[in-house]
């Protein structure tokens, strides 16, 4: 067995980090094919909060990501019918609300806030096996509703108007796909880091669109890839000295993103 | 009543402060082929939005299948074709396969998985738009006529017995223009009632056997083709002549 698998974080990092690249574009597809992206970064940043609310409360920070994060999406979905066809401002509120909160709540942790540095950028010696667990199951939650809605969040992202006509319950799929996507960003936040788990949503896919010649193989393609920059920079993060995981997984992805558009030659308009 | 599909009877719609169907009513059997005329604005879309539920109607009655509007449930039955390829996002990674079968949703519900079946109705719709073996092309890579007779197959593949058709024929070229017409005239001759807009009056008097025509300044007015020429028409929607309901 390789020196890296001996130690016990090492497995619990390595299975996290499985699951969580499987889930992310799994979500995130159908977020960037609705250009949906920012949703990412403000689910991201209220899950922030929820993690400074737990590391105040003495609840455990990923569960408080999951709380805030949900409430978060929801706080989008009720924005947006506020401002009509302006509705990218309901992003950029509930991002703001995240980010102040988290700056007000980091200022009355009095132990652990080294805790909540560990979130803003990731790290894979933290993980406890309660995080563990609740990472596998919300993690084979999201794949199996992913897997079940399939067809549905495929219709209702590629022509909504038609999915509605054909009978999806779209409003509903909607909500489920924003609380997948909390629940996604609350379990990775632990290992990518709160403010960088956004990319992972989107980088992979991003990559996948580039040569897949369907959905399901963009789907694929993501995962694939996310597995890809996730495992690499796990290994990169335990041999070399000083090397955050989060910040190596994000920067491989975007460094593959922009071999791969070279290669490709493709312009998207 | 048996062959009765659509009975449309004193609908009146209004945006905000605009009145925009005034007493419209008409009635269309199974195998009819409704040509809807009129200037932009006049109405066309809106009732088009009214049938397929998109939009509510203010005053009037609506019968579909025999059913009150409201109460209508069977969305397979109804097809739609929109002006989709003039918006339709080209990188969309999404094979013609994905894109027409998608619609069986109608016919399966939730959590269902397409069969062998499914494939073979995925085939002979393919077939029925002249798009035989386009199955695991990009859809964004196709041209705009190849585009719109995918999305009639889409609608086609719930096996619908009304079928509603907004410009279908928008943003594509003459050629296909044509295509698209004939598997519209060809469907209508299998038995399948349609309902359509387009901008070009004399190919809709040429196609259709009812009309429904949205004056200038007036209600809208139905009537049967095989009375008039397309100068009449003409001279119905620029209410220079009243035509009385038959």
């Amino acid at each position: 067995m390789l020196e890296i698998f001996q130690y016990g974080f090492m497995q619990k990092a390595f299975l996290v980090a499985v699951i969580i690249a499987v889930i992310a574009p799994c979500i995130g597809t159908p977020i960037v094919l609705k250009r949906l992206s920012a949703i990412g970064d403000a689910t991201s940043h209220s899950a922030l909060a929820g993690i400074a609310f737990g590391l105040l409360l003495g609840i455990n920070p990923i569960l408080g990501a999951v709380i805030f994060s949900v409430i978060a999406v929801f706080g989008i979905e009720l924005l947006r019918r506020v401002f009509g066809k302006y509705s990218e401002i309901a992003t950029v509120v509930v991002m703001s609300a995240g980010i102040g909160l988290t700056a007000v709540l980091s200022g009355y942790i009095t132990k652990g806030s080294s805790n909540l540095n560990s979130f803003l950028f990731g790290s894979i010696v933290a993980i406890s096996d309660f995080e563990m667990y609740l990472t596998i199951v919300l993690g084979v939650i999201v794949m199996v509703v992913s897997m079940l809605l399939y067809k549905e969040l495929f219709f209702v992202t590629f022509d909504e108007e038609a999915s509605k006509l054909a009978g999806v319950p779209v409003g509903a799929i909607n909500m489920i796909t924003m609380v997948l996507t909390a629940v996604t960003v609350s379990v990775a936040s632990r290992i990518v880091g709160a403010l960088m788990i956004s990319s992972l949503i989107v980088i992979p896919v991003a990559s996948a669109m580039m040569i897949a010649k369907s959905y399901k193989q963009t789907i694929l393609l993501a995962v694939l890839f996310a597995e890809l920059f996730t495992i690499a920079g796990l290994f990169m993060s335990y041999y070399i000295p000083d090397l955050r995981p989060g910040g190596t997984i994000v920067l491989l992805g975007v460094i593959f993103l922009v071999i791969l558009s070279v290669i490709t030659g493709k312009r998207r308009r | 009543m048996d062959n009765e599909i659509l009975n449309v009877k004193n609908l009146y719609f209004d945006y905000t402060d605009t009145s925009v169907l005034r007493d419209v009513s008409f009635t269309l059997k199974k195998g009819d082929f409704l040509g809807i005329i009129g200037a932009n604005g006049a109405g066309k879309s809106t009732l088009i939005k009214i049938i397929l539920k998109i939009l509510p109607f203010n005053r009037g009655e609506i019968n579909l299948f025999g059913e009150d509007l409201s109460k209508f449930k069977d969305n397979f039955k109804i097809g739609y074709v929109s002006q989709k390829a003039n918006s339709f996002n080209s990188d969309f990674p999404a094979t013609v396969r994905e894109v027409v079968m998608a619609n069986l949703y109608s016919r399966k519900g939730l959590f269902k998985r397409y069969t062998k079946e499914d494939n073979e109705k995925l085939k002979k719709v393919l077939d029925k738009v002249g798009m035989a073996g386009f199955e695991n092309k990009l859809i964004g890579k196709l041209s705009g006529g190849q585009q719109q007779r995918i999305f009639i197959a889409r609608a086609l593949i719930s096996e619908p017995e009304l079928l509603l058709m907004d410009e279908p024929t928008v943003g594509v070229d003459a050629k296909s223009v044509k295509q698209i017409m004939d598997i519209i005239c060809e469907l209508n001759k299998q038995g399948m009632t349609i309902i359509m807009t387009n901008h070009d009056t004399p190919e809709l008097v040429r196609v259709s056997n009812k009309l429904l025509i949205f004056c200038e300044h007036g209600n809208g007015e139905f009537v049967s083709r095989n009375d008039l020429t397309v100068a009449e028409v003409n001279d119905i929607f620029a209410g220079k002549r009243v035509h009385h309901h038959a």
